[in-house]
């Protein structure tokens, strides 16, 4: 795969009934200890990538990429599959390794599996087709990065064992299943939730599939989120052992863990003794950090901060896996540019506090040691009670759940379930004493002795094996809905396809959405009447407001607008700008400690800028004096005569002319000058001249006589390699 | 739910009896509990199955799902299931010498079904 050239559509949903997984089971990174890169050491870090893209600040430390030894989250669900497997490639190239499909709303209460690929609404309807697409890209992604990315979705609703069976023949690696997330938040019955849920982890446990709970949901329900801490540890307990006992490796079990709480709160006061007595009682088990979202508002801002200081419990505490939240979750579906963000907070907060509890640790005294116990305390009075109540059935049906006390407080506001209640109840059947289940990964009850099976064979074997044993016996369905399917929308976007013509794009192809960021002088509500207006008079279909912050009441509001906009660009009707080729920064320094360089400089004409040449020569902005050039500054307003002489005097090799003022084209009249009085001097051939200005057009330039010109935005180094590069060359001729 | 008086945070008076339980006996104690309210759950399981679970099973034997939850829809009209769906399948075959998917597809077609009755010695409703 080349990285200059977008992953093919069309190719990857080409033969889906042929594909096969490449493996089985959940992957972890990779642990390096004591990596180093670029000098530097860290200890928390895992094995490089092939291929990724670095923090923005990286190219000061040679560009590297160091990996936090966390598996990194992504959630990925826009209800176009397609779209998303582009923007698992972004995902994956700023650090993901650990792909999560939300599912479209209403898939927990579709009695069976959903077949060929429908549009989803706030998620993907998950499907065997979508389901290998999306393996099948990340086999080429994986490929490309370097590193096995795991494939995560949701084992539960109505049809959990049904889902669990597609997962387990179709490769994904990771998925959720918890049947309290049925009873609490889906009201799927709990007598049927948790007879299909041995079933459905059984099968898990046969794939390896690393299992995520749901706990973290009742955070996200409840009234007051941080005093559901005792129940959650309940939760955990609940299914981290109902899902031993299926028959999951212990390994595979992780706890989704989400700090309760958020600023303004005293975040780490309350966060961090929770994530300390979690980890205390299930030491056993895996982490999976989440994040907050309980308290997400529409600034990207606000929720960045919130979590990064998630992390900062990761990592006093620990997480084996990462999650990260899209930033723009409070305010829309995710879109490409904040999962990509997400991913890079994740990675820098992770990579920042590399090595921290080699430097402080948590107390063992005072307020984090009594603040644990104290929560254990209430989790095991809540399970105590729970166990007085009748059980745990009871206990949701008495509305012990979600309550917005903290335990044993109780408001009864909690969610209660009737137990004989919810969807499908009454569809629990008991097994007969002949009952039989020729398959592999079955639980519970199953009279194999009938058909002259013993304990150590599977009971597929009376049938030649399963698909288990025997990938070609899965039945592969395409499409059931000629209309609600993924060519049907390839066709309506197919112009943006691997092809010259773009639109921008948040989430789908061709979308046309943009986010414009105004700052008004006014209070809240006029500046968002006035903002609509200006999003009409831009021309922006559909302008919504996303997001509102006042700076002061009187003075300003900041609002950030959403719209569409029907612009295409052809890009072969663009034309782009030489790109300068230049020499590394140790190349230019290697060759100047060689070849010591005088440059005199100076702003010529009647001109008092300064700013700019300073920017390019001083040292501390990143100027060409840092490779070791001798600069000899002239100042402002300098003659263009005065400018050659000092040359000549110096023995420079090279003269920088800055030139700010445009007016009645004098920039270019000067480089003239400069140039032909050289050649008067007889100078001209062994000395470099360049000119610099924010109007200067380097075409322009080298037509008026100077070997290069520099416009907005040139930096130190492109002067430099280029002085290099020509003196290079005047020495070879 | 019956709508109680709150009730205040009474913490401090019912723990009492973990006051001075070491921080291994409260974990020991956590996890027996967890231990108490788990086992009756996978009891249930273990004992008791659902269409979910049959066309689980079903599709495991290679039938598709829309094969599947017809022939789980069947199987509950016949009064099967306590007996599996998957094992009515796989009986029919036997009792017919054809194959897996010969007898699903069979059954799916309202086919064989007073057969398997017969000979799970279940009534038939037909």
């Amino acid at each position: 795969m080349n990285k200059n050239e977008k992953l093919d559509i069309l190719n990857i949903l080409k033969d889906l009934d042929k594909y096969e997984p490449r493996r089985r089971g959940w992957t972890w990174r990779e642990p390096v200890y004591n990596l180093e890169m670029a000098g530097n050491l860290y200890s928390d870090a895992s094995k490089p990538l092939k291929n990724s893209t670095p923090l923005p600040a990286a190219k000061y430390f040679d560009n590297i990429d160091p990996q936090p030894i966390q598996v990194i989250t992504s959630e990925i669900a826009s209800g176009r599959f397609e779209d998303d497997i582009r923007r698992m490639r972004m995902a994956a190239w700023h650090g993901a390794d650990h792909l999560m499909v939300i599912r479209t709303a209403g898939q927990s209460h579709f009695d069976g599996l959903i077949e060929g690929t429908p549009q989803g609404v706030g998620g993907v309807p998950i499907t065997r087709k979508q389901v290998r697409a999306q393996r099948k890209a990340l086999d080429i992604i994986e490929d490309e990065v370097g590193r096995p990315i795991n494939y995560h979705s949701y084992v539960s609703g109505v049809a959990g064992p049904d889902i669990a069976v597609m997962f387990a023949e179709e490769g994904v690696n990771g998925a959720h299943q918890d049947p309290q997330y049925n009873v609490l938040y889906r009201n799927i019955n709990m007598i049927r939730s948790f007879v299909d849920a041995a079933e459905s982890k059984k099968i898990m446990a046969w794939a390896d599939i690393l299992q995520i709970d749901g706990a973290h949901n009742a955070n996200a329900t409840a009234m007051v989120a941080w005093k559901v801490m005792p129940e959650l540890m309940v939760q955990h307990a609940i299914n981290s052992l109902f899902s031993e006992k299926a028959g999951i490796k212990k390994e595979n079990i992780a706890l989704s863990t989400v700090p309760p709480t958020a600023a303004p709160a005293p975040d780490l006061k309350i966060n961090l003794p929770y994530a300390k007595a979690l980890r205390d009682f299930f030491s056993d088990y895996k982490m999976r950090a989440q994040m907050n979202t309980k308290y997400m508002e529409s600034s990207t801002r606000e929720a960045t901060v919130t979590h990064v200081l998630n992390m900062m419990i990761s990592k006093l505490t620990s997480a084996d896996i990462q999650s990260t939240i899209t930033p723009d979750e409070g305010r829309n579906v995710p879109w490409h540019m904040y999962n990509v963000e997400a991913c890079d907070t994740a990675k820098q907060a992770l990579i920042g506090m590399d090595g921290l509890l080699e430097m402080v640790q948590l107390k063992d005294n005072g307020y984090l040691p009594s603040k644990v116990r104290e929560l254990k305390e209430r989790a095991i009075l809540f399970f105590e009670e729970l166990l007085e109540s009748g059980g745990y059935f009871q206990a949701v049906e008495d509305g012990f759940f979600i309550d917005s006390g903290i335990y044993p407080e109780r408001n009864y506001d909690g969610i209660s379930r009737k137990i004989n209640g919810g969807i499908g109840s009454n569809t629990v059947y008991p097994r007969d004493d002949d009952y039989f289940a020729p398959v592999t990964a079955h639980f519970g009850y199953n009279n194999i002795e009938q058909y002259g099976l013993n304990k150590d064979e599977s009971p597929s074997k009376v049938i030649g094996g399963c698909t288990f044993e025997d990938r070609k016996k899965i039945q592969y369905i395409d499409e059931l809905d000629m209309e609600d399917n993924v060519n049907q929308r390839l066709n309506t976007t197919k112009k943006y396809l691997n092809s010259n013509i773009i639109k921008p794009e948040v989430e789908w192809a061709g979308d046309g959405t943009l986010v414009v960021d105004i700052t008004l002088p006014t209070s809240i509500r006029y500046a968002e009447a006035a903002s609509l207006e200006i999003a009409k008079k831009m021309n922006l279909i559909d302008a919504e407001v996303i997001h509102r912050e006042v700076l002061q009441n009187a003075e300003a509001t900041r609002i950030q607008i959403k719209g569409k906009v029907d612009i295409e660009i052809d890009l072969n009707k663009l034309t782009l700008q030489k790109e300068p080729d230049l020499l590394s920064d140790e190349e230019i320094r290697n060759y100047i400690n060689d070849h010591p360089m005088t440059i005199v400089a100076g702003t010529v004409g009647e001109d008092e800028h300064s700013v700019g040449l300073r920017e390019i020569i001083d040292i501390k902005h990143g100027g060409i004096e840092k490779y070791g050039f001798n600069c000899i500054y002239l100042g402002t307003s300098v003659p263009i005569t005065k400018l050659v002489d000092a040359a000549i005097e110096t023995n420079a090799d090279a003269i920088l002319m800055s030139t700010i003022i445009s007016h009645d084209d004098i920039h270019y009249k000067n480089m003239k000058k400069t140039s032909d009085y050289a050649i008067e001097k007889g100078v001209r051939d062994k000395l470099i001249i360049v000119a610099g200005g924010t109007q200067v057009t380097p075409d322009l330039a080298e037509k008026n006589g100077v070997d290069a010109g520099f416009g907005r935005g040139t930096k130190g180094h492109h002067v430099a390699s280029f002085i290099v590069k020509k003196k290079v060359e005047m020495d070879e001729n | 739910m019956i709508k109680h008086k709150n009730r205040e945070d009474d913490y401090n008076s019912r723990r009492k009896h973990l006051e001075n339980l070491t921080d291994e006996e409260l974990k020991n104690r956590f996890w027996d509990l967890a231990e108490k309210a788990v086992t009756p759950l996978i009891d249930l399981a273990y004992k008791n199955t659902t269409p979910a679970i049959e066309r689980s099973v079903l599709l495991r034997m290679g039938f598709s799902s829309l094969e599947a939850k017809d022939l789980v829809d069947k199987v509950l009209n016949h009064g099967l299931i306590s007996k599996g769906a998957g094992h009515v399948v796989y009986r029919l075959a036997e009792l017919e010498k054809i194959s897996i998917r010969e007898s699903g597809l069979k059954l799916i077609n309202n086919q064989g079904w007073k057969k398997v009755q017969e000979s799970f010695g279940v009534a038939s409703n037909e």
